[in-house]
């Protein structure tokens, strides 16, 4: 019973709170920053406050598995800070809520803000129904890390550029019996098999979003592929649990290929002792003919609708979107910038490791624009290992992953039929 | 009348929080698990829907939903008379009259109830570590390989009975104790002078007196263990592969990760039904073992 006194006064307190302190300070910005940026950011904002003296920024570090529930909770309880970084994956639930501010005006005045100058695929998963609502902050996507040494080894002397030679790079480098395979591919993650299928021209979902299309030529290809790599035993079946620490056996010579993001440029350099630095580099992603696209990723920093600082909120997006800003970002984080001129000077323009990631960003894809994306790519990716497993047929897995989609996307049909109201549609 | 007025009266403000703290919110769940309250909804009211029992029938067609109930049960199966026999085994140790500093290891050994669980959780996590970890070093001791304890879907669910065992037995040793000291000290006397040994002392005497006791902390135990959710968020986030997820854990994922209260409302009637009838069932076999 006490506790329950105590549940009661304080709610009665905090209700007279609210009452007294709703309007805040009209200069202080409100921050949401998540993981890894929300350590860096602190660096970067000392800065952007001597500039601004009349800004008062409060930044709240989120850990990034708590983040995206923090956000919806607060929606939903009103309680939203004026701005946030928001994973590009997470924008269609924020647009189908209404939640966001656009921001094609203040972009269309800005002289810092340059949309030519950010890579296409990437600032087009900002843009719904010809709306931007969010500016790129930094970007990610999948791709290569090689073993050139023993790709060399092998008689291969550059990285594979389509499938069908990649495909002679695994079978030449993996022997199960010794426990070294071609490639690492944790079947509890999605992002690599959905690279894959994101380079087919059929998309993975179709008609405005409404049923899955796992059943099409490409995708089948893909997935094909994908279960190739385990039954001619080119990937052990395993998780990224039981995997360990992939670093260290990648240096080891266990993987000759590692199908990862920016970040890990970062953790080899720090876990690879120096003489194996030369000994790995990284590839954009070989596609079924040539060189193929990967996933568009990454983060964007948006405004919410209900913030009453937006003019400052601007005011710190564009300075967190200078090319120099950027270049320390990256400094800092690892984190790839999404415009093409804050690749031109510092560390970047001259790392060989990370100019695979420069040519693949101009090719990459966004994933479907519909809230319910990852829940259906984590439904994909049990199917598919399952599939991997030897327990379903390629054809088997496509149409169970159809049927998990299309019940996933019962309410969405059922919205697009019944309401007017454009729901997501990326443009 | 008068008389009745003023009992309503004191009663009120207790009512009042129930009423608007509790009972309201179970009400408003219900009604929630036969909607498909979801991020539409949440956008737009009107894309709200009245789905009839279709959540809880899709919840029982769903293997996630299955496998959670099994983890939970594990978790219930072992984790519940494991913690009762640590509480039981403690308290009787407390009570021995050849204990001694009797005050300061009955608050050492409740002191684990009364932290915080994300705290000591990050202690126990350097405990389970596969390297570094004590549990690992006492085993080497004994010849035992090292085990993955928090990365090995079959050691996980054992790390985490382990981890909440110690973190909750104390509570009910407390409860234990009590019900030992109430019990007559000329009950033993006369057990000894029929020449009774201890091990008859404690069959004859200690467990039929216990008994009341027993069938309480029975009950607060399994209903606590089915609503397992803090200690694999805090240390496993329902890994690996899930071999920690417990229903409510699922509930949480359904809820807030993929935001369909609906159905997360409709998993949490569910494990109120199945509490239920294990309840119920508990008691039925408590006053059998009364009468006989």
């Amino acid at each position: 019973m006490m506790s329950l006194w105590a549940l009661a006064m304080a709610c009665v307190m905090a209700s007279l709170l609210m009452g007294c302190t709703h309007r805040v300070d009209p200069n202080t910005l409100t921050f949401w920053t998540f993981g890894r940026e929300g350590e860096a950011i602190t660096q970067l904002l000392p800065q952007f406050e001597r500039e601004n003296p009349n800004i008062h920024v409060v930044l709240q570090q989120l850990p990034l598995s708590a983040a995206h529930q923090k956000l919806l909770t607060a929606f939903a309880g009103d309680s939203i800070p004026d701005m946030t970084q928001l994973g590009n994956t997470w924008m269609p639930e924020f647009v189908t809520l209404n939640a966001l501010e656009p921001l094609q005006t203040r972009v269309a005045q800005s002289a810092v803000v340059k949309p030519s100058d950010y890579f296409t695929s990437i600032w087009n998963t900002n843009v719904y129904d010809g709306r931007l609502y969010g500016v790129p902050w930094y970007v990610d996507t999948r791709l290569l890390f090689y073993r050139n040494d023993l790709l060399k080894q092998a008689g291969f002397d550059t990285p594979p550029h389509d499938w069908a030679q990649w495909r002679r790079m695994l079978a030449a480098t993996s022997h199960p019996d010794r426990g070294v395979y071609g490639i690492l591919l944790p079947t509890n993650e999605y992002e690599q098999l959905m690279s894959l299928a994101l380079q087919q021209p059929d998309p993975l979902l179709r008609d405005g979003g409404r049923y899955g299309n796992f059943e099409s030529q490409g995708f089948k290809r893909a997935l094909a592929f994908y279960v190739d790599t385990f039954r001619l035993h080119e990937a052990p079946d395993i998780t990224n649990v039981e995997a360990g620490n992939p670093w260290s056996e990648f240096g080891s010579g266990v993987y000759d290929f590692y199908f990862s993001g920016p970040w890990n440029i970062g953790e080899f350099r720090k876990r690879l002792p120096a003489s194996e630095q030369d000994d790995w580099n990284t590839a954009p992603l070989p596609g079924p003919d040539g060189p193929g696209a990967s996933v568009a990723g990454g983060s964007s920093l948006v405004v919410f609708r209900n913030s009453t600082h937006k003019d400052a909120a601007w005011k710190l997006i564009e300075y967190l979107s200078r090319p120099a800003v950027q270049e320390q970002l990256y400094a800092l984080l690892g984190d790839m910038p999404p415009r093409r001129s804050s690749w031109e000077g510092g560390n970047l323009h001259d790392d060989p490791k990370a100019s695979a990631f420069r040519e693949q960003l101009e090719d990459v894809k966004p994933t479907p624009p519909v809230p319910e994306w990852e829940r259906i790519a984590n439904e994909m990716q049990l199917v598919a290992a399952e599939a991997a497993a030897g327990e379903l047929t390629v054809d088997q897995a496509a149409v169970e992953m159809d049927r998990r989609t299309d019940r996933i996307l019962e309410k969405r049909r059922w919205i697009l039929d019944h309401n007017q109201v454009a729901i997501g549609g990326r443009r | 009348m008068i008389r009745h007025g003023a009992a309503w009266l004191f009663l009120a403000p207790a009512m009042v929080i129930l009423g608007v703290f509790f009972l309201l919110p179970v009400i408003a769940a219900l009604f929630l698990s036969l909607t498909d309250y979801d991020l539409y909804a949440l956008a737009d009211i009107h894309n709200l829907r009245f789905i009839a029992l279709n959540n809880y029938i899709e919840l029982l067609h769903r293997p996630l939903f299955w496998s959670a109930l099994g983890h939970t049960l594990y978790f219930v199966a072992v984790g519940v008379p494991l913690s009762m026999l640590v509480s039981l085994g403690a308290a009787l140790l407390l009570n021995s009259p050849l204990a001694r500093c009797k005050p300061f290891f009955r608050t050492a050994l409740f002191a684990p109830v009364v932290t915080t669980v994300v705290a000591v959780a990050v202690v126990w996590r350097y405990l389970f570590n596969t390297k570094y970890g004590l549990i690992n070093v006492a085993l080497s001791w004994v010849g035992i390989h090292p085990v993955d304890w928090l990365g090995d879907p079959h050691w996980a669910m054992p790390a985490i009975i382990l981890f909440a065992v110690w973190k909750n037995f104390g509570y009910n040793m407390i409860i234990f104790l009590a019900g030992l000291q109430a019990i007559p000290v000329e009950l033993y006397e006369a057990a000894r002078i029929d020449g009774a040994s201890f091990w008859q002392q404690f069959r004859h005497i200690t467990l039929p007196m216990l008994g009341p006791t027993l069938l309480m902390v029975g009950i607060l135990t399994v209903s606590g263990y089915f609503q397992l959710f803090a200690e694999p968020y805090v240390m496993t986030e329902g890994g690996p592969l899930e071999s920690t997820t417990s229903v409510l854990y699922m509930m949480y994922d359904e809820g807030f990760k993929w935001w369909n209260m609906g159905s997360a409302s409709a998993i949490a009637f569910l494990l109120f039904i199945i509490m239920f009838v294990v309840t119920v069932l508990m008691l039925r076999l408590g006053r059998r073992g009364e009468e006989a």
